[in-house]
């Protein structure tokens, strides 16, 4: 079954519409957040198509999408939470609020995604709210002065299948959603 | 010493209604832009480049003199680039610039547009930067109903449209010529200079790049003109400057100080003092790419040419605090991991060093260390230093050289103990 096909096919043609004509290529970033929001990661298929659209190889778009970290090539949880362990946010206590993270969400030494299929847990670099630290995005929505305790409510939350109030910015309900917004597009359901 | 100065940049930060179209209007938002619309292009050049605006991302290349290399007679359309990729470790203050006073950004973007002939401009922001972007696309969204975007902007003839283009976790796309590949749709790996962009940018035609904190200094250089600007700052750093101060500080945040204000007054007076009254031991003036400096340099001023004169630079005024508790093997093993991560793999030099400077660091800093890894760490930071593709590597070499430099002894001990002095002790201050 296609990635993009039927609305989602009519959203890349919205995309490689924002850049200048005869500089298509431009839109390859977007289109790959787009098929990341359909499976949660981007697919072989979806590099395929993503270079059928835009007439490259899927060569040059694996090129692309193996560069950028926000790219995942392997299924993901449905949450992805990522501790910035950076110096500032180390020096207020990250270290301490990853393991917590990784502990609470269960992934389990070496794995990338729990086993219930719900989080991958990620060490990031500075995500730039230092002033803030220990800084956490979850879905990429901030979460400011993430104590240890504070990662584990935050997990429970999630679990309950609540989506917690974000520092600022709108709530985002998974990293599907979250890729959706990053393709510039709107979620369904969610408040404009 | 306390500071009282006019407020300029964060003038505005107390009332949200700015975020908006109409409350940023009636605190006179888009005034700029309507004078600039009654100027010739040159005009707006000398202006800027007489107020001695200095670019905010790091290398503080004087911005009205960067416009002025923008040829516009090449028929080809010319570009505006917004760099809000934001990365460098330490620094977010382009990051509250626009949560707090989104319209501005897009002001002084389309002066520096009209300035160099461009109608399309573009704004780069980093992937993570989730929230930013949505504040910044309501703004696009308001600013074309509002007619400051758009076909025949405020009245005129003159056409402008913004782009905003995610970029997805990569610090490389910081640097001019690697934002230009991720944008153009490539792997965001630099550019050989030159061409400069401002001959050969974005789809080979001149583009003008330039930090969110820069094009936000503008409107207030139109309005109020140059002198204005001069009358804070030093001779050679004008104006004012967002610093981000965070780690082991009471008061973490982003102040805006004019240049050349010295660290201990941003330290002490504005952000409350190191942690809980501890000595300060370490601390970067503008990010991890910026040499380490030590209690002793706190008397330094912040402006580009002292921070140059105590062996640093200014960077992007991230000023990261460390404690006497910190350890500076464990900072410096955390800082090149950094690098190792980000390095975009097309010089050796850089590639390979930062790897390698990594693990040598690691095992110092957790006790496994020999006396022959100082040289080691010299040695890398010796062969990385100005001999890589890119700025990435020197800020690398940077964090190698300056912890030896000013941390010697504390390197030494770690071997010398067989363990890192500072776990122990951390552990003593917990119980
Ligand atoms: C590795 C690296 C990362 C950089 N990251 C940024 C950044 O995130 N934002 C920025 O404005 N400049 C960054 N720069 C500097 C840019 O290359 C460029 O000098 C700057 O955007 C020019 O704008 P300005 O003159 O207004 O400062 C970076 C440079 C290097 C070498
Ligand atoms: S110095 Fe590093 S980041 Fe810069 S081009 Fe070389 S490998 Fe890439
Ligand atoms: S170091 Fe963690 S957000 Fe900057």
């Amino acid at each position: 079954m296609p990635v993009l096909e039927g609305a989602r096919l009519d959203e890349a043609k919205e995309i490689v519409g924002r850049y200048p004509e005869g500089r298509e290529r431009s839109a390859i970033m977007p289109l790959l957040y787009l098929v990341q929001s359909v499976d949660g990661f981007v697919s072989r298929d979806g590099l395929t198509e993503v270079a059928g659209i835009l007439g490259l190889t899927t060569a040059e778009v694996e090129a692309v999408a193996t560069f950028y970290t926000m790219y995942r090539l392997r299924p993901t949880g449905t949450h992805v939470v990522n501790v910035c362990t950076n110096l500032a946010c180390t020096l207020r206590g990250a270290r301490e609020v990853y393991d917590a993270a990784r502990e609470a969400a269960e992934v389990r030494h070496g794995q990338e995604v729990s086993d219930d299929g719900l989080f991958t847990v990620h060490e990031e670099e500075c995500l730039g709210v230092c002033d803030v630290a220990p800084a956490v995005q979850i879905n990429f929505a901030n979460h400011d002065r993430v104590s240890p305790e504070r990662m584990r409510e935050l997990v429970a939350a999630l679990r309950a299948q609540e989506v917690p109030d974000p520092a600022r910015g709108p709530a985002v309900g998974s990293f599907r959603d979250a890729s959706r917004v990053l393709a510039g597009l709107e979620v369904e359901g969610a408040p404009a | 010493m306390t500071v009282s100065f006019e407020r300029r940049l964060t003038r505005d930060w107390d009332d949200p209604k700015v975020i908006g179209i109409d409350g940023y209007c009636a605190k006179g938002g888009y005034e700029a832009l309507r004078n600039a619309l009654n100027m010739e292009p040159s005009e707006i050049v000398e202006t800027v480049k007489t107020a001695g605006l200095r670019g905010r991302g790091g290398a503080g290349f004087p911005t009205g003199t960067k416009w002025s290399f923008v040829p516009t007679d090449t028929g080809k359309p010319t570009y505006v680039v917004v760099n809000f990729d934001e990365s460098e470790p330490g620094t977010c203050n382009n990051r509250e610039l626009v949560d707090r006073d989104p319209h501005r950004l897009l002001e002084g973007t389309a002066i520096a547009a009209l300035a160099i002939g461009c109608r399309t401009a573009f704004v780069y922001v980093r992937g993570e930067y989730l929230a930013q972007s949505l504040v910044l696309e309501r703004a696009i969204r308001e600013a074309y109903d509002g007619g400051y975007l758009g076909r025949g902007i405020a009245g005129t003839d003159v056409d402008l449209d913004v782009v905003l283009h995610r970029g997805a976790g990569a610090y490389i796309c910081g640097e001019e010529t690697a934002l230009l590949s991720s944008l153009e749709g490539f792997r965001g790996q630099p550019r050989l200079r030159p061409p400069f962009p401002a001959v050969e940018g974005l789809y080979a035609s001149p583009t003008v790049i330039n930090n969110v904190e820069t094009l936000m200094s503008v409107p207030d250089i139109i309005l109020r003109g140059p002198e204005w600007f001069r009358q804070l700052g030093t001779e050679k750093s004008p104006g004012t400057k967002l610093f981000t101060i965070s780690g082991k500080v009471e008061r973490p945040g982003n102040y805006e100080l004019p240049l050349g204000t010295p660290l201990r007054v941003l330290l002490e007076d504005v952000a409350g003092g190191v942690l809980g009254g501890r000595p300060l031991k370490a601390w970067t003036p503008g990010g991890s790419s910026t040499p380490l400096l030590t209690g002793d340099h706190i008397d330094t001023a912040l402006d580009y040419e002292s921070v140059a004169a105590a062996g640093s630079l200014l960077g992007t005024g991230a000023v990261m605090v460390l404690d006497d508790t910190d350890c500076v093997v464990d900072a410096a093993q955390r800082m090149t991991r950094f690098y190792a991560h980000e390095s975009c793999g097309k010089c050796t030099p850089c590639r390979e060093g930062t790897w390698w400077a990594e693990r040598v660091l690691g095992r110092v800093a957790d006790g496994y260390g020999v006396e022959d890894d100082l040289p080691v760490i010299e040695d890398l930071g010796r062969n990385i230093m100005f001999r890589a593709f890119c700025a990435l590597a020197d800020g690398a070499a940077a964090v190698l050289q300056s912890s030896l430099k000013h941390f010697r002894d504390e390197f030494e001990e770690h071997v010398r103990l067989g363990r890192c002095p500072f776990r122990a002790a951390h552990e003593e201050v917990a119980v």
